[in-house]
């Protein structure tokens, strides 16, 4: 049995990967998908810690996370397309309305 | 009821005049003939009646005691612990009296007060309707405060009359006060009337300290028991205090100094209140008050000595004057003093026949002055009068009759009274009375002295005013002339009566081996508190007769003086000018009244107004001082509170609004309005609490 | 041979973190979003095996179910949507913020390992059978998952269905065509 650190640190560079990718790329979309990766990244984390503490909060709370990034991932979809029909482009440094 | 029951009526009948003439003739402008109507039934009345009351009570009553009629009741004050823990209650009553001497006063006073009111018909014609109504108030007014003056019973409503005739003095005085010098004239007699009039109230408080009672009739009598002399302390304070009311009231020195400048008013004013009556109420009120000044030698001794050098005093300034009213003025104050000189020896008597007989020649004097200046249209220089015998025949004739009487010869008025206080001076001397023998005999000397001159300056006045040629201009030459019945009738009968006033008054029986031929002797005597003896003949009827020559001849030597400077001299008056250039200090310092009027502004007047103008500084600075720095204190930190509100307060408020502003100024940047910049600054701020964290916990 | 069997999780289990691993950074790097997408979808592939490996078994087909079949498709699905020009863009990544984003990352990263190296992790009577007790009953890891989230987190999970009541709310409301979000100062038109 392996065990809980490797999966933290994967845990720990996925989510890091899903940092940078958020703050580095332009199309809208792809900024949301790496959230989902961090997401993904949270869940690996409280996996591993409910195995090994052997309680199964760990594993509901999972669940809640996956529940809620959809319906995150549901709505930052649709402000898409709202942004799309808006201003037709899906870079951010386009959205700068609020600016100042 | 009979006349003198009602003798307060003698003064109110004038002050009815004074009312009327005062609050509607003078503001409804009513015609001359009313005023002057109404004036002489004022002054009438009082005459008619003062002698119908005299009379009758003369016949009726015991004429040794006075006869008291109360009035009202005028200050009640409480209980009062006086001299000797006597515990006494303060009652004073408006009452008038009525006794030997008050009578002799209302006799003449109002006989000569009604004649001066017909002489002001004549004289003010020429003034505007309410002038005419405001002086005939006045003069009526006047006589209202002499009546009471002189028939009032104790020692209040005698000062009541004295401060009323005060008043009507600087009222009459100043006149025509649209003149500033007449103006200043009236006030200059009044305050010094005031220095005087505060050593009287002084007397008055001390009076009712001592006695309890200021009723002459008690004092009289207390000072009548007092036969361990415990009052002769008492006697001395008031004694001289009261003179000193009488020092300002009759012009002596050193309080004289009002009555040259007050000639500034109307010479009937001069004639009736500066010579005839008020300047005597000094004079009254020390025969009045002459229980004092009988048990005070030193009292006594001041007055004497005071009133003798005055005479003289006067006198050598009279020999030098110009201005025929100023001549007059000075002779009154010396006469002053003549009666004062007698009273200081205890001659009461001769001292108040002296001012009987001085009203008669001196109210015929100032009326001829009158006259005189109205005949020549307003001139008063006797050195533009002369020749004026010719054109004023009745005014010359007595004006001459008044001058022989002032001049002391007999059988006229002037000599009989001025040669009973000579004599009385001269025994006073010869007794060693009260132990001052040779100051009495110093002061007969000089009572002789003034005699000499003051025959010598009246009889300048009349040669230089009637006689030789007009030296006025031919201009003025051709105006001159007579006055009218209302004027010279006066003249006459004042002239009459100092040809025979003083034989009928006071014949001195006593020189032809007859005694008690002195009405005035038997008629006042009574009123005299007389301690002991007091012979009437300590001095020799050889003596006496030599004493009459003597002033007789000394008088004719002035006369014969004058006429010799004065008389048709070619030019004019060389010799009197001659003599004045021989000796031009002493002329200088005669003409100049001894620069007393000059001293008393340098000294006692330029103290007063530095200390008024230092109190006024005071105030000024320190109090106003203090009051206007309240203010500017308060204004001062009202303005530093609203600076302080504007500034610090508001600026505190708008400070942090400023910041904000700033702040968001600079906070704005941050928004670029760039999530992924937000996404990475979230980073960063997550790494530093980390190595925050880590740092603390390691 | 024994060493495969031996260490059959860890070898498994490497693979697949690998594997994971490659698909982030595929997700991070393509500049075709369609790409981007299936490598996400690879690695949730990766992750629901991870999750089979540390006994989740229920977990793990939500997992693909959830997410690779609702959200992968969702995302496909916008991205034809979203009919932009051309869906490849010239740049990838934003001028400049790159190198610092890396920066960022890269530390927040290497910070919460120091964390995690330095510190002991806590311990607890772990394992398989935990992963399926039933109060103390072994009936599988569904049922004890069921189990539990209907007793001890009942709340939360009511909690949870209104949040994806409220997303569906809002998602419906941005796919309004007419109620586009106004721009300032502009009308919502209705």
């Amino acid at each position: 049995m392996i065990s809980a650190e490797p999966y933290v640190t994967l845990s720990l560079i996925l989510f890091c990967l899903g940092l940078i990718g958020l703050m580095v790329r332009r199309n809208f979309i792809t900024v949301l998908m790496s959230l989902e990766l961090m997401f993904n990244a949270v869940n690996i984390n409280l996996i591993a810690f409910s195995f090994r503490l052997g309680d199964l909060a760990g594993q509901v709370l999972a669940i809640f996370v996956i529940t809620v990034a959809a319906a995150e991932a549901a709505i930052g979809l649709g402000l898409i397309i709202a942004l799309v029909r808006l201003k037709d482009t899906v870079t951010l440094d386009e959205a700068d309305e609020m600016r100042g | 009821m009979s006349f003198y029951d009602l003798i307060w009526l003698v003064p109110v009948f004038p002050l009815a005049g004074a009312v009327f003439n005062g609050l509607v003739s003078n503001r409804l402008g009513l015609e001359k003939k009313v005023t002057h109507t109404v004036a002489l039934i004022g002054s009438g009345l009082a005459w008619l009646w003062g002698w119908a009351a005299v009379v009758q009570w003369y016949l009726n009553e015991d004429i040794t005691k006075p006869y008291v009629v109360k009035a009202f009741n005028w200050i009640s004050g409480g209980d009062l612990t006086i001299f000797g823990g006597r515990v006494v209650p303060l009652d004073i009553s408006a009452s008038f009296q009525l006794d030997a001497l008050s009578a002799t006063m209302v006799g003449f006073v109002t006989f000569v007060g009604f004649l001066i009111h017909l002489y002001s018909v004549g004289y003010m014609h020429s003034e505007p309707d309410r002038d005419y109504a405001r002086y005939f108030s006045y003069l009526n007014l006047f006589m209202f405060a002499m009546l009471t003056l002189v028939t009032g019973s104790n020692l209040p409503v005698l000062f009541v009359g004295w401060e009323g005739v005060g008043l009507c003095s600087y009222l009459l005085i100043g006149f025509y006060f649209q003149k500033d010098w007449c103006a200043s004239a009236g006030m200059k007699a009044f305050i010094v009337n005031r220095i005087g009039d505060f050593g009287f109230l002084m007397a008055i408080f001390f009076a009712f300290f001592y006695f309890g009672t200021l009723e002459f009739d008690g004092l009289y009598q207390a000072m009548a028991n007092d036969h361990h002399h415990v009052f002769a302390g008492a006697a001395t304070i008031i004694g001289l205090l009261l003179f000193v009311g009488a020092m300002g009231k009759s012009a002596q020195l050193p309080l004289y100094v009002w009555l040259p400048d007050a000639m500034a008013g109307p010479t009937p004013v001069s004639a009736l209140i500066h010579a005839a009556t008020m300047v005597t109420a000094g004079v009254y009120m020390v025969a009045r008050c002459n229980f004092f000044y009988q048990a005070s030698p030193t009292a006594m001794l001041t007055v004497g000595v005071i009133g003798g050098v005055t005479a003289v005093f006067a006198a050598t300034i009279g020999l030098v004057q110009n201005d025929i009213k100023k001549v007059l003025a000075y002779s009154t104050v010396s006469q002053l003093g003549y009666m004062f000189l007698a009273a200081g020896t205890g001659a009461y008597i001769a001292a108040i026949f002296h001012v009987v007989t001085h009203a008669f020649f001196k109210a015929c004097l100032f009326l001829g002055s009158g006259s005189v200046i109205h005949g020549c249209g307003g001139e008063q220089d006797i050195r533009k009068m002369g020749g004026l015998k010719k054109y004023m025949p009745t005014t010359f004739w007595t004006f001459l009759v008044a001058t022989v009487a002032i001049a002391g010869i007999p059988p006229l008025a002037g000599f009989v009274s001025k040669d009973a206080i000579l004599a009385k001076t001269f025994e006073a001397g010869m007794t060693n009375l009260n132990g001052h023998g040779t100051t009495y005999y110093f002061l007969w000397f000089l009572g002789l002295a003034g005699a000499a001159m003051t025959a010598f300056y009246m009889f300048r006045l009349v040669y230089m005013t009637f006689y030789g040629s007009f030296r006025g201009g031919e201009e003025a030459e051709h105006h001159v002339h007579e006055s009218p019945w209302t004027m010279t009738l006066p003249l006459q009968i004042l002239a009459a009566l100092s040809i025979v006033g003083g034989l009928a008054i006071g014949f001195p029986g006593q020189l032809f081996h007859f005694e008690g031929w002195s009405f005035i002797d038997r008629f006042l005597g009574p009123v005299v508190l007389s301690h002991g003896e007091h012979g009437h003949h300590a001095v020799s009827l050889g003596l006496e007769w030599s004493l009459v020559v003597l002033s007789v001849a000394v008088a004719v030597g002035g006369i014969l003086l004058a006429r010799r400077f004065y008389l048709n001299t070619d030019p004019a008056f060389a010799k009197a000018d001659a003599l004045a250039t021989r000796f031009p200090l002493v002329y200088k310092l005669l003409l100049n009244k001894y620069w007393v009027d000059e001293i008393y502004g340098a000294t006692f007047i330029a103290g007063t107004i530095k200390l008024s103008r230092l109190l006024w500084e005071f105030d000024a600075r320190v109090v106003d001082g203090v009051v206007n720095g309240t203010a500017l204190s308060t204004v001062g930190s009202s303005f530093i509170s609203g600076v302080f509100d504007l500034k610090v307060v508001d600026g505190a408020v708008n400070l942090v609004a400023k910041g904000y502003d700033v702040a968001s100024h600079r906070f704005r940047r941050l928004q670029v309005g760039f999530a992924q910049g937000y996404a990475m600054v979230m980073v960063f701020g997550a790494a530093v609490l980390l190595g925050i964290f880590y740092v603390i916990k390691l | 041979m024994d060493f495969l069997v031996t260490n059959a999780e860890a070898i498994v289990f490497y693979t697949v973190a690998v594997l994971t691993v490659a698909g982030g950074i595929g997700v991070i790097s393509f500049k075709n979003p369609v790409h981007s997408a299936l490598a996400l979808l690879e690695t949730f592939v990766m992750v629901a095996v991870l999750f089979i490996l540390r006994h989740a078994e229920f977990l793990a087909a939500v997992q693909v179910l959830v997410y690779a079949g609702g959200i992968m498709v969702l995302y496909l699905f916008v991205i034809m949507l979203a009919r932009v020009k051309d869906v490849t863009m010239e740049r990838v990544f934003l001028s400049g913020i790159a190198p610092l984003a890396i920066l960022g990352g890269v530390l927040l990263g290497s910070l919460v390992a120091i964390g995690i190296l330095l510190g002991t992790m806590a311990t607890g009577a772990g394992g398989a059978a935990a992963m399926q007790a039933v109060e103390g009953v072994q009936r599988g890891n569904t049922e004890a998952v069921g189990w539990i989230l209907y007793t001890k987190y009942l709340i939360p999970f009511e909690v949870v269905s209104v949040v994806l009541l409220v997303a569906m709310i809002g998602a419906i409301v941005f796919g309004r065509r007419d109620a586009v979000l106004a721009g300032p100062g502009e009308e919502v038109q209705s």
